[in-house]
């Protein structure tokens, strides 16, 4: 019965108090995924197949993606959030560390000389630093339909959603990385497809900087399975404190030494 | 210092009418509209001169070069006659019709002094960078730090190794080595003629690029 206001209200509220396998969980600390041994919760969600999620999260803040099926592809893009045009720079990301492969311990750069978040724990290996997201162009070649609100979405499209959120308009998204789905290249520079390292692996970001993070959860753009395959994307998040000079990580290399010292000096200069 | 005796200012790597000949001094930014079907040859006059160099849409800068649709659409890391140099849409900029040299970069990025700071310490802040020409150069279009992405880098050498190292290393290329990009709708052009002085990229010595549009 919908048919006056009152009837209209008790029909919309008799919807609530439900759960589907893909949302958000309020307050988050009480998500039924919660990781071990983490008490409070500032961010916790399962990102459907083909959704897409985005957050401001403060300095210090570790973010955990899961992997449960070993179908996810987290496709991120991350920015300070106070000066939204400091922004990943997947170029300096794999140019500065001498390294194209993410893993543990690899920064991830914006283009100012700073550590946007780094990766911290890795339990996937498997991830791309080439090959970007999908676009509507890719995602219509391949699977006949690109709709944004259709059942294979672009990455792209995802992040053009997620950005404007923000204020940030199709000129604010730089290339991106993915997680759970990797690649490799070969002698020639040719692409390998390596996919998925199985299910229930897991990725951990610090973020060394107030953090806008962008999250499409799309199949990589080189799955060479012919239908449109992701699975869901379990994301939560919790304060922490970034990294500084205690952390081993803090001189590992010459590079990312001045990377974090880039970062803090930042930080102090803004009162942060 | 190279001697400019040892600089080859070469030719059009493709026949046609000459409408654009520019010569790029050493550090210095370069930006042109390019026609669709028209051929730009970019030459490496002194040999081993980095070349970094961004793509827009000429109609719509918000649609621009974009480094992982041009490798994922190829299968490969590496730009090579035949790469189509694909926008953030997926569409052909620009075409490689002709390289002198086996292949070209576009996954090193552009060189900054912010970054310059990471991979060579704060003593180098003050030199000059691609970022620096880019935003310079950009500016003339109404393009800003927003409209900065990651770029090729005509006659730079970056290998990416079994393990995933990755680095810039000596280059390829020699005096008078040529590159040459169909346009395949309006494009802007920027290049920056790269000023880095703490890697191989420019052999530790910039040199001229000579910039040649050709209408076939």
């Amino acid at each position: 019965m919908t048919d006056t206001v009152l009837n209209a209200r008790d029909d919309a509220r008799a919807r609530g108090g439900q759960t589907s396998e893909w949302m958000p969980y309020l307050p988050a600390s009480s998500s039924p995924y919660r990781p071990a041994g983490v008490e409070a919760l500032t961010w916790a969600e399962t990102v459907a197949p083909g959704g897409y999620t985005h957050k401001i999260l403060a300095r210090g803040t570790r973010i955990r993606f899961d992997d449960p099926t070993g179908d996810a592809c987290a496709h991120v893009i991350v920015y300070n959030a106070l000066e939204p045009v400091e922004r990943l720079n997947v170029a300096d990301t794999v140019k500065i560390p001498w390294q194209a492969y993410l893993g543990a311990g690899h920064p991830l750069l914006s283009g100012d000389g700073r550590v946007l978040a780094t990766i911290v724990e890795d339990t996937s290996g498997h991830h791309d630093a080439f090959c970007g997201t999908s676009t509507e162009m890719w995602n219509q070649r391949k699977y006949g339909d690109a709709r944004p609100e259709g059942p294979s979405p672009a990455g792209r499209s995802l992040f053009v959603k997620a950005a404007a959120k923000h204020g940030l308009s199709p000129r604010d998204l730089p290339p991106s990385v993915s997680f759970f789905q990797g690649i490799r290249v070969d002698a020639d520079g040719a692409f390998e497809w390596r996919g998925s390292a199985g299910e229930g692996t897991s990725v951990e970001l610090l973020a060394e900087l107030p953090l806008l993070i962008l999250v499409a959860n799309v199949p990589h753009p080189l799955d060479p399975r012919p239908d449109y395959v992701a699975g869901p994307l379990r994301v939560h998040a919790w304060r922490t404190a970034p990294t500084g000079p205690d952390d081993d990580r803090f001189q590992a290399t010459p590079e990312a030494h001045r990377a974090y010292l880039n970062t803090i000096d930042y930080a102090e200069a803004r009162g942060l | 210092m190279t001697s400019t005796l040892s600089f080859d200012w070469s030719e059009p790597l493709v026949p046609g009418e000459v409408v654009l000949d520019d010569r790029v001094a050493p550090n210095a930014s370069w930006s042109a509209v390019v026609r669709a079907g028209d051929v730009l040859t970019i030459v490496d006059v002194g040999g081993n001169q980095s070349g970094d160099c961004l793509i827009y849409n000429a109609a719509d800068t918000e649609e621009r070069y974009s480094v992982p649709d041009t490798l994922a659409w190829q299968g490969n890391a590496y730009v090579r006659t035949g790469t189509v140099l694909r926008s953030n849409l997926g569409n052909p900029l620009m075409t490689v019709v002709g390289n002198e040299i086996d292949r070209q970069d576009t996954i090193g990025g552009a060189c900054s002094k912010e970054s310059n700071t990471l991979r060579y310490g704060h003593h180098v802040m003050f030199h000059h960078g691609c970022r620096e020409n880019f935003l310079s150069e950009g500016a003339k279009h109404g393009l800003g730090l927003r409209d900065l992405v990651s770029n090729l880098n005509w006659f730079m050498n970056v290998p990416v190794e079994a393990d995933g190292a990755l680095g810039i290393v000596d280059g390829m290329s020699a005096p008078g080595k040529r590159v040459a990009v169909r346009a395949e709708t309006d494009v802007l052009v920027l290049v920056s003629n790269c000023p880095q002085m703490n890697n191989p990229c420019n052999d530790f010595n910039p040199t001229p690029l000579r910039m040649i549009v050709v209408r076939p």
